[in-house]
């Protein structure tokens, strides 16, 4: 998969957890820049994530990722 | 079956599984054990709140094996209901020393899916013993009706030195279950509310192996003995258990806990299991209110053997003899038997020809079931909803009494469709899983047994001797009379209240009011000297019929205001009310009471008693908006009627 295609499917998870449709994520998007995206829906975003590319993030990694970039290499890096 | 996804994936190489990954089962593994209705479909249309039927479509919805973002989803929506257009309200507090916020979504869809629209509360990290003490707190002002107590191992016992000498053991068990005890004694003095127990979820790895039970200081064995004293406690203290740590060992305890998020978040039940808690839990809540099922039915092709009877004969038919898929239906048939001796009533709904459907249980080698095991035996060509009705008439049973097995699936869909109340389990294709499903469904939970429940089978099959008992008797005086029946009735009889509390909540029929008590409810209007609880038994020549009456009553000044009268349909047409009025005038009298004042309240279901009190005359003393009546009977001008039953006072 590509980063795109990994980055829309990532904008569908975010956008079921928080509720908003309207959630547009690029590479750079941080959490703070989303409303909704607050602790809890943070981990539900990563059980999302998880559940959605059948793989498991490690907990170091997790607490470097900065932006959806991070996130999006992760996944790819499986 | 109850695959762990979590555990899978990662024997399968990334290569693999990019191509896999579409396919792969995103939904939860703990939920498809359940009888959850499968997957949505992709394009599945969300109702919106200005939806007429909101509310019975979101239940709908809540029925499938959700995936975790569309618990999410259907979350949101069911906080738009209106509070009338939901079913039953209910208060739920968690008390934790973990985060549990997360939980909350998962239960009100579970919620939805059991009719039930509940309001979660859960308090800040940590601070589960001051809510309870401070009057001011969230938790105060909230008032539950329900409080579940989930706490994790590590808060119970702490990450200190290993126990090592019996005392110190001792020490530590003691500690941790006096501090859940304190909790639930608070709650319970605080609220008078009902309360759940979740056991301790078994995170702790051994530090032997097979032979921890030599440590019995390590944590695996500690967590293991102080989940067999919450059991043990449970029925003496009347609290109900939530078995989580029977769930992680059915499913992996890695489908219920993920590590990493209990050191993040200190989350110890998954997000991921966030639907199969409140399946759990919403199965606990479903048993302390007695909405739990009486009777299992059961389809006979291809359900309680294999093929069928009419084209394949008794030859044909798989039935045991050693096959996988005759074992299956012979150790299914084991499992049906088990719970009718536990007190569950079988009935039999077949398409057939009925000397064909009887066959097998006259003269197969290998059947477990016999035809006296099944208490209502319907085979013809009629449509199976309509012997359904026929069968939850027979038995005098509500509708929503009855989980009906079928292996074909247009059957279950023909059912649930023109039925809704009747409980429908998506049964999985290979009939070795159906044991477990009917049992992860919890149709059948029940929070205490009681004697009745044992018996309850035997007083349904000698009810049908009483049926042609009467069909023989050539006058209805004449059969009375040889029924040799005694009324035994107690006031405030505590021991048996659980099954008093049992039908107050089962009873949907003969039911004045139709109002709802839990336990604790119930004990404390037997402990009040200004109400009445009066429980009646019925015995006749033919056996016990348990407890099969119940009328509460308030004291107001010199009258008694009837709150509640319900009875077992079991018991109909014999003079049972006349001599329950009876006894209820007398015993009001003793209180100083001149008048009773009873009230009819219609439901959809009652409507065989709206001239209960007419019938005993009672006169009518006015009507209230939405059907219903208010009755009123002077003690002075009342004698007791000449009846065929005895009637003896059970000394507590």
């Amino acid at each position: 998969m590509t980063d795109d295609e990994i980055l829309s499917k990532v904008t569908a998870v975010v956008r079921d957890v928080v509720g908003d449709d309207s959630v547009v994520l690029t590479m750079d998007t941080s959490a703070q820049d989303v409303p909704g995206w607050d602790s809890m829906a943070h981990i539900n975003i990563i059980v999302a994530l998880e559940h959605e590319f059948g793989m498991k993030f490690k907990t170091a990694s997790l607490e470097e990722a900065k932006n959806t970039g991070d996130l999006v290499h992760l996944i790819k890096a499986g | 079956m109850p695959q762990s996804f979590l555990e899978n994936r990662h024997e399968i190489s990334p290569a693999v599984r990019s191509k896999l990954s579409p396919t792969l089962p995103h939904g939860l593994p703990v939920v498809s054990r359940l009888d959850f209705l499968p997957r949505l479909k992709p394009q599945t249309i969300f109702p919106q709140p200005e939806d007429p039927e909101f509310w019975s479509k979101l239940r709908h919805i809540a029925g499938h094996q959700l995936r975790f973002t569309e618990v999410l989803k259907l979350d949101r929506l069911i906080a738009k209901i209106s509070p009338q257009a939901a079913g039953l309200k209910l208060k739920l507090a968690i008390l934790s020393s973990a985060t549990t916020e997360h939980l909350a979504a998962g239960l009100r869809v579970a919620g939805a899916r059991h009719n039930m629209a509940i309001e979660v509360y859960t308090h800040a990290y940590g601070s589960a013993l001051q809510e309870l003490n401070d009057p001011e707190s969230g938790l105060a002002a909230f008032h539950p009706d329900v409080v579940l107590i989930a706490f994790p191992y590590p808060h119970l016992f702490g990450s200190g030195a290993l126990a090592k000498t019996p005392g110190s053991i001792r020490d530590n068990l003691a500690f941790a279950s006096r501090m859940l005890q304190n909790l639930r004694e608070l709650a319970f003095e605080k609220f008078g509310c009902a309360i759940i127990q979740q056991t301790i979820l078994p995170t702790q790895p051994p530090l032997v192996g097979n032979h921890e039970f030599q440590l019995p200081g390590a944590p695996a064995c500690l967590t293991a003995e102080l989940n067999e004293t919450l059991r043990q406690q449970s029925i003496d203290q009347k609290f109900a258990i939530l078995a989580i740590d029977e769930a992680a060992a059915a499913d992996g305890l890695a489908a219920w806990h993920d590590r990493a998020l209990w050191h993040r978040a200190k989350q110890e039940i998954t997000p991921a299991a966030g639907l199969a808690y409140g399946e759990m839990v919403l199965q606990v809540i479903d048993a302390q209110r007695g909405r739990t099922a009486k009777c299992l039915v059961l389809d006979l092709d291809n359900t309680l053997w294999g093929g069928v009877i009419g084209d394949d004969g008794l030859d044909g038919i798989s039935l045991g003899q050693g096959s996988g898929v005759g074992e299956s239906f012979v150790a299914f048939q084991t499992y049906a038997k088990h719970l009718s001796e536990r007190g569950i009533i079988l009935a039999v709904c077949s398409k057939n020809d009925e000397e064909n459907a009887l066959l097998p249980f006259q003269k197969h080698p290998e059947m477990v079931l016999r035809r006296e095991d099944i208490s209502s035996f319907v085979a013809n060509w009629t449509d199976k909803a309509s012997n359904l009705r026929t069968i939850a008439k027979h038995l005098n049973i509500g509708l929503d009494a009855l989980v009906f097995c079928d292996d074909n699936p247009f059957e279950r869909e023909q059912v649930r469709d023109a039925i809704p109340e009747i409980r429908v389990p998506e049964l999985p294709e290979d009939p070795s899983f159906w044991p477990e499903t009917l049992a992860a469904a919890g149709y059948f939970e029940s929070i205490s047994l009681t004697a009745d429940d044992f018996s309850r089978v035997a007083q349904y099959r000698l009810n049908a001797e009483r049926e042609n008992l009467k069909s023989s008797s050539s006058n209805i005086d004449d059969y009375l009379r040889n029924l040799q029946m005694e009324l035994k009735w107690a006031a405030a009889d505590l021991v048996n209240v659980e099954r008093i509390t049992q039908l107050i909540n089962k009873t949907n029929q003969f039911n004045l009011t139709t109002k709802r008590y839990d336990l604790a409810q119930v004990q404390s209007m037997m402990t009040n000297p200004d109400s009445l609880v009066l429980s009646f038994r019925l015995l006749d020549r033919l056996g016990d019929n348990g407890i099969i009456c119940i009328v509460i009553g308030h004291k107001s000044g010199e009258e008694l205001l009837i709150d509640s009268w319900l009875m077992s349909c079991r018991v109909l047409g014999r003079g049972v009310e006349k001599a329950t009025l009876g006894v209820l005038a007398a015993k009001a009298a003793a209180l100083g009471v001149r008048q009773l004042r009873g009230r009819y309240v219609p439901t959809d279901k009652n409507k065989m008693v709206a001239e209960h009190y007419e019938n005993l005359g009672f006169v009518a003393a006015g009507e209230n908006i939405g059907g219903e009546t208010l009755w009123s009977l002077d003690l002075a001008e009342y004698t007791m009627p000449d009846l065929f039953i005895r009637l003896t006072q059970v000394e507590q």
